[in-house]
């Protein structure tokens, strides 16, 4: 690939060119042209937007937050303006990136004020349904982390969701959920050992094998629940996890029913967060792992077992899956569906590079791409003249334009994807 | 595991001849042998599948009756694959001797029915043939389809009072363009910036459905029917059929098998089709030959969207003369399988097309007589997949010898482009 220098610059000492320095504050006036010219213009300045902050069905009240629509739009295009022209003249330099987040979420913010005006829009409930829709593709983008930071790619997230899915309805029906989601980590993290196998001591090309498990866990779920679970209603019938209050912070207005009143599925995904970031970048297993994704000679001339590393890594990776595959049945619908995941694999990989190889960014990319999910469906609702088809399609286009460079590139670990041939 | 023993034998055979024993051995190095035995251990495997989740085995009072039934169901399974698929061969020789010309084309209808079947995936599987011998993963075959056949099924409707000698060309091209736009954009991402098309074409693909759902619950809806599907296109647009109902065979596998033949003449005939042979054998050979990089992997992933599309044009134009959502349910991700047993070669290609047609025609009789869900083939798919992706194992199981040299295989970047 061609890799020019200016764009080898990463991280602490990313410089910002000058070029690139124009481009943002062009882009963030012309998102201020887009709220004076979308949204504000033509809007009655009497209107009001009502944002309900308790979602629905919980019994924690939280006062409706009323605003004038017309002003906070006006209000926020202007400081979306005032930001470009900065940006334009001096520049925003380091922080320009996070200017850029603001100036999104701004937009995003008047689009709801604009889209909900006159009517009201239960803000908490849309919040919260991101938070559940974004549990997947964290816990997909998690698995990926794990694997290609050894330098493994990882396409195969979707088929090992898929399977995750469906052995936790299959064994959670037998036998109790618990044991239904340990089954379910287990028969992924095989499926990450028939991976590991295939493109580390195989040598296959690792797309090619991702691609072969995806194809192999959608004919072998399809096959045995048209053979088995359409017959024996049954075995596809798990129960599901129950809706856990934190007892005391459950009770807190607004932030309690979002963040407190979840199932486990939730909770364990922010501990997993907290846990991946912790194993990756503070103990010798995480500098190890990300040495043998970075320069795996480096490592093997060190003593770090290449080989072993990266099994250990691909392993996990597919229990990770495994496990977000889980919530598709255990935490979510309570029964299995064919090709359930419908893509959600994929997206966490999209989840994964956006996110910039690290956990807490794909929760952030997560989050964002299940907002623009549970938002096409809430806009239905609100009959606002944008199809919903083209809000869905946000998270690709997104994904398209962070992988371009356009907002800075991603840091793939060096080694993604080689096979590592010992000498 | 018969073959394996057939296998073993010939192997210890060719004693006293030295030109068998040099055929055998090159037979045992060839990657044809292990294509071949990576197809056979797949139906083995199915077989087994097959075998182990009949309830009847388990339930045989005996271990032989056990193991009876078991081969009974498999027997029972492959032979509807096979009936399925080619037609049954009593009911052939009876419609013959009856000389009933609709009889006639019942009985043949199975054969035809594969060969429809088999035509998208001959261009689907050119589009990815084509991509891996330029060094990419052209993910994005089914998005290139919907798109393509989006164009080909606008060009259909809207354009009027054209012959049918423009009318198809014009739609299939317009099929064709609407797949190179899709396999253009991860192209020139790619060349421009270094984002991994395989991503990238993700992405595209999820465009595309979404499109394509947009245009069929709007503007494209066919206002007198209640499900998103567009009206059907002008009678002109359509390619012709060769024979009356029931046989759908249409002149699609002809352009297939057209489009493989330019494929071929194209990569392995021309300077140009070398230079892109080059760029995906090793780049950095390429560039310091002084190829130019950026133009080649354009290009090469417009031409591939573009083969893609004329898969989705194919079959809106010959067989469903309409767009629905959801019409093409995986040919383009199946593709790339095909296009890996095809070994890249048009003509692999076309063989492995074939074989796919077959078994996907063949296993809507294998559902309906023996109960086996259609989802197996997806299955056989990935087992063949597994022992192609990783010929190693193929030559440890049969004992095959190592290549003298290692043929090279596909080979993709990783995320970083290395």
């Amino acid at each position: 690939m061609t890799t020019s220098t200016k764009q080898m610059n990463h991280g602490a000492f990313e410089y910002t060119s000058p070029t690139r320095q124009r481009t943002m504050g062009v882009v963030f006036l012309l998102i201020a042209v887009m709220v004076f010219g979308f949204f504000s213009r033509g809007l009655d300045t009497s209107l009001v937007t009502t944002f309900r902050m308790s979602p629905g069905g919980s019994d924690v009240v939280a006062p409706d937050w009323i605003i004038p629509s017309s002003i906070v739009i006006n209000i926020l295009g202007f400081i979306c303006a005032a930001l470009g022209a900065y940006q334009l003249v001096r520049g925003f330099k380091n922080w320009t990136n996070l200017v850029l987040g603001l100036v999104a979420a701004f937009f995003v913010f008047s689009f709801l004020t604009w889209a909900a005006a006159e009517q009201s829009l239960n803000l908490a409930g849309l919040i919260n349904s991101s938070l559940i829709k974004a549990v997947p593709l964290t816990l997909g983008a998690m698995s990926g982390i794990l694997c290609e930071r050894s330098g493994v790619v990882n396409i195969a997230i979707e088929g090992m969701m898929l399977s995750g899915a469906f052995v936790a309805t299959l064994v959670g029906s037998l036998t109790n959920i618990w044991i239904g989601l340990l089954a379910a980590v287990i028969f992924s993290g095989l499926l990450g050992l028939l991976h590991a196998v295939l493109s580390i001591k195989y040598k296959a090309d690792q797309i090619i094998s991702g691609t072969m498990i995806n194809i192999l866990a959608t004919g072998m779920t399809s096959f045995f629940s048209a053979k088995f679970l359409q017959k024996y209603q049954q075995l596809n019938n798990p129960g599901r996890f129950p809706t856990w209050d934190i007892p005391g912070l459950s009770k807190i207005p607004f932030i309690g029913p979002i963040l407190f009143s979840n199932n486990m599925f939730v909770y364990a995904m922010f501990v997993f967060i907290v846990v991946l970031t912790i194993a990756l970048y503070y103990t010798r297993w995480g500098l190890r792992l990300r040495a043998v994704g970075e320069h795996p000679k480096a490592a093997d001339t060190l003593g770090i077992n290449v080989y072993r590393t990266r099994y250990v890594a691909v392993v996990m990776g597919g229990m990770m899956a495994g496990f977000g595959g889980a919530y598709f049945t255990l935490g979510s619908v309570g029964r299995f569906d064919e090709v359930m995941t419908a893509g959600r694999g994929f997206i966490s990989l999209a989840a994964m590079i956006f996110g910039n190889f690290v956990p807490a960014g794909a929760f952030a990319a997560g989050t964002l791409f299940g907002f623009s999910d549970a938002l096409a469906s809430k806009l239905a609702i609100l009959k606002v003249p944008i199809p919903s088809e083209f809000l869905l399609m946000a998270p690709y286009l997104v994904t398209m334009i962070v992988l371009a460079g356009v907002v800075g590139r991603t840091q793939v670990p060096a080694a993604d994807g080689v096979p590592y041939e010992k000498e | 595991m018969s073959e394996e023993k057939m296998q073993k034998t010939k192997a210890k055979e060719p004693k006293k001849k030295d030109a068998g024993k040099v055929f055998l051995s090159e037979l045992s190095k060839s990657s044809t042998t292990v294509t071949i035995l990576a197809i056979i251990s797949g139906l083995i495997l199915g077989g087994l599948l097959v075998a182990l989740t009949t309830e009847e085995v388990y339930t045989a009072p005996s271990f032989g009756e056990g193991l009876k039934v078991a081969l009974q169901a498999v027997w029972k399974t492959y032979e509807a694959l096979f009936t399925g698929a080619i037609g049954t061969p009593s009911k052939i020789v009876a419609a013959l001797q009856s000389g009933d010309a609709e009889a006639i084309r019942r009985a043949f209808n199975p054969f035809f029915e594969s060969l429809v079947a088999s035509t998208p995936y001959i261009f689907a599987g050119l589009a990815v043939a084509l991509g891996f011998r330029v060094g990419l993963f052209n993910i994005g075959a089914e998005g290139q389809i919907f798109i393509g056949a989006l164009c080909a099924v606008t060009a259909g409707i809207y354009l009027k009072g054209l012959p049918h000698i423009i009318h198809v060309p014009l739609s299939m091209l317009a099929g064709a363009l609407g797949g190179a736009l899709w396999g253009f954009i991860p192209g020139i991402l790619k060349a421009k910036t270094g984002a991994h098309e395989v991503i990238n074409s993700i992405m595209m693909n999820y465009i595309a459905f979404r499109l394509s759902e947009f245009f069929l619950t709007g503007l494209l809806k066919d206002p007198d029917k209640f499900i998103p599907v567009s009206a059907k296109i002008e009678e002109s647009a359509m390619l012709t059929r060769f024979f009356a109902h029931p046989i759908r065979f249409h002149s699609g596998f002809f352009i297939a098998l057209l489009m493989a033949l330019l494929v071929y003449i194209l990569l392995f005939k021309t300077t140009w089709g070398f230079e892109l042979r080059t760029v995906g054998a090793n780049m950095n050979a390429a560039r310091y030959a002084g190829m130019n990089i950026v133009v080649n992997t354009v290009i090469a992933m417009s031409l591939s969207g573009a083969l893609a599309g004329m898969a989705g044009a194919n079959e809106v134009l010959g067989i469903n003369h309409n767009l629905a959502v959801a019409f093409s349910s995986g040919y383009g991700f199946d593709a790339i399988a095909l296009a890996l047993i095809g070994k890249s070669h048009p003509f692999g290609v076309i063989l492995a097309a074939l074989l796919f047609g077959f078994l996907r025609n063949g296993a809507v009789q294998m559902q309906l007589t023996a109960g086996i869900p259609i989802d197996i083939i997806s299955i056989l798919q990935a087992f063949i997949l597994a022992f192609i992706a990783a010929p190693a194992i193929i030559r440890t199981i049969y004992r095959l010898k190592e290549p003298d040299f290692e043929e090279a295989g596909v080979k993709l970047s990783g995320w970083g482009g290395n």
